[in-house]
């Protein structure tokens, strides 16, 4: 199971520096975020560095499970 | 390319040489600072009886962005993290960008009309990105927004209540408003044109995200450089209008609205900068996310109309002749005001839940 990081309702970019630090000591985690520019972000960032990316969404918020 | 990024750019770079063509202030089409001074003054909120009006641009800046996320499901009243903060924030950029006499986003229309102050003052506003993402890396943060539930919700239309309010007034010529009788306040394209001009801007800055600080923050972080695409469009775009029309003039002296200040036009941009790097977004992001439902946001627009009052009534905002005193001593305060709001905001964040 990887951690998880919650990032909801943080300004931009916390929400991609976070997710980038993360994935530097890791090569697995799932994030949450409640803005949709945070999760394009974090997507665009995580396929850049050939990241497998899931995303949901649920009630407004957005589960992204990243992986290697 | 991504087709949104052209037409944006267009929107922008063809709109505000438009604008001038049809009566604003030379390289005036757009700035999220000083039309938003504008709207001060209208207001009362400072005194200069040359630079008062209500400017329809921006009030299609919110409107539209309000409009469009209302539209696509992405209107959320959502706020609560910091907004002192971030109305401090509000204010540092607005009197760094009215010493310098534009937002990041005129400093590139200055250019684009032959304005070499603009380059100065652009160095200026990217080292004080630069300084803002080191922050950033450090942990700088003003805490969570919370999405607003139930009644809590009409909030986040304040915003775009404002602006309409706003747009009536101006369009019937109400009372309490102030309208400039000459100079910048008084040069203006016809209502119509700069609501639709505004409008359409707002929306589609919503939809792309478009933000300066932002473009040149992501670069730095991430090599990412969409944003930055946006503005290239809109520079080209703005130089070929200004070429077109003949608004086009090289070099540094006799700019309209401008100073060849060049430490001051350095400097009071890289306060806009640091700023805007550490609130999340320039001058414009601001008033997108604000007609969007982000009430944080409408703070920081909020200190941005009270910093117009502060730099006017203290006679610390720039002007044709330069910077006076008390706009270097501003810049300066408010650059180690900033910064030491930097240095402090932190907070650590820990994981949800540990993997095992």
């Amino acid at each position: 199971m990887a951690n998880t990081l919650d990032l909801r309702g943080l300004s931009c970019p916390i929400p991609l520096i976070r997710t980038k630090d993360a994935l530097a000591g890791t090569e697995t985690i799932s994030v949450v975020v409640d803005e949709p520019p945070a999760k394009e972000n974090i997507i665009k960032f995580a396929k850049s560095q050939n990241f497998r990316v899931e995303c949901s969404e649920a009630n407004g918020e957005y589960t992204i499970n990243i992986s290697k | 390319m991504n087709w949104l990024i052209i037409v944006t750019g267009l929107v922008f770079g063809l709109g505000a040489v438009l604008l001038v063509k049809f009566g604003n202030p030379g390289n005036y089409g757009f700035c999220a600072a000083c039309q938003l001074r504008d709207i001060a003054g209208a207001l009362g909120i400072h005194s200069v009886a040359t630079l008062q009006y209500a400017r329809p641009e921006i009030i299609g800046f919110i409107l539209g962005a309000f409009g469009l996320s209302r539209f696509s499901g992405e209107f959320r009243p959502r706020g609560g993290s910091n907004p002192v903060l971030r109305f401090i924030l509000g204010m540092a950029m607005m009197i760094g960008a009215l010493v310098f006499l534009g937002c990041p986003l005129r400093a590139i229309l200055r250019v684009a009309g032959g304005d070499l102050n603009g380059l100065t003052a652009l160095a200026g506003f990217i080292a004080g990105i630069g300084v803002g993402v080191v922050f950033l890396k450090r942990g700088f943060n003003l805490g969570r927004a919370h999405i607003y539930t139930g009644g809590m919700q009409i909030t986040g239309y304040l915003a775009a209540a404002a602006a309409l309010v706003l747009l009536i007034a101006v369009s019937m010529g109400a009372g309490f408003l102030n309208f400039s009788a000459k100079g910048p306040g008084s040069m203006h394209a016809p209502i119509i044109i700069s609501l639709l001009a505004g409008l359409a801007a707002g929306a589609l800055a919503g939809r792309t995200r478009m933000c300066l600080s932002g473009g040149f923050r992501d670069y730095m972080l991430i090599r990412d450089t969409t944003l930055l695409k946006i503005y290239g469009v809109m520079f080209l775009a703005a130089l070929a209008g200004n070429l077109y029309f003949g608004f086009f003039k090289l070099g540094f002296e006799n700019q309209p609205l401008a100073h060849t200040m060049h430490i001051w036009n350095f400097l009071g941009l890289f306060l806009t900068g640091l700023a805007a790097t550490l609130a999340g977004g320039c001058p414009l992001r601001q008033m997108i996310m604000a007609g969007e439902g982000n009430t944080d946001a409408m703070f920081c627009v909020l200190g941005m109309l009270a910093g117009a009052g502060v730099a006017h009534n203290l006679n610390a905002a720039g002007s044709a002749a330069g910077v006076g005193i008390n706009g270097q001593i501003a810049v300066v305060l408010g650059i180690a005001v900033i910064s030491a709001l930097g240095y402090v905001y932190r907070e650590k964040l820990v994981p949800i839940s540990k993997g095992v």
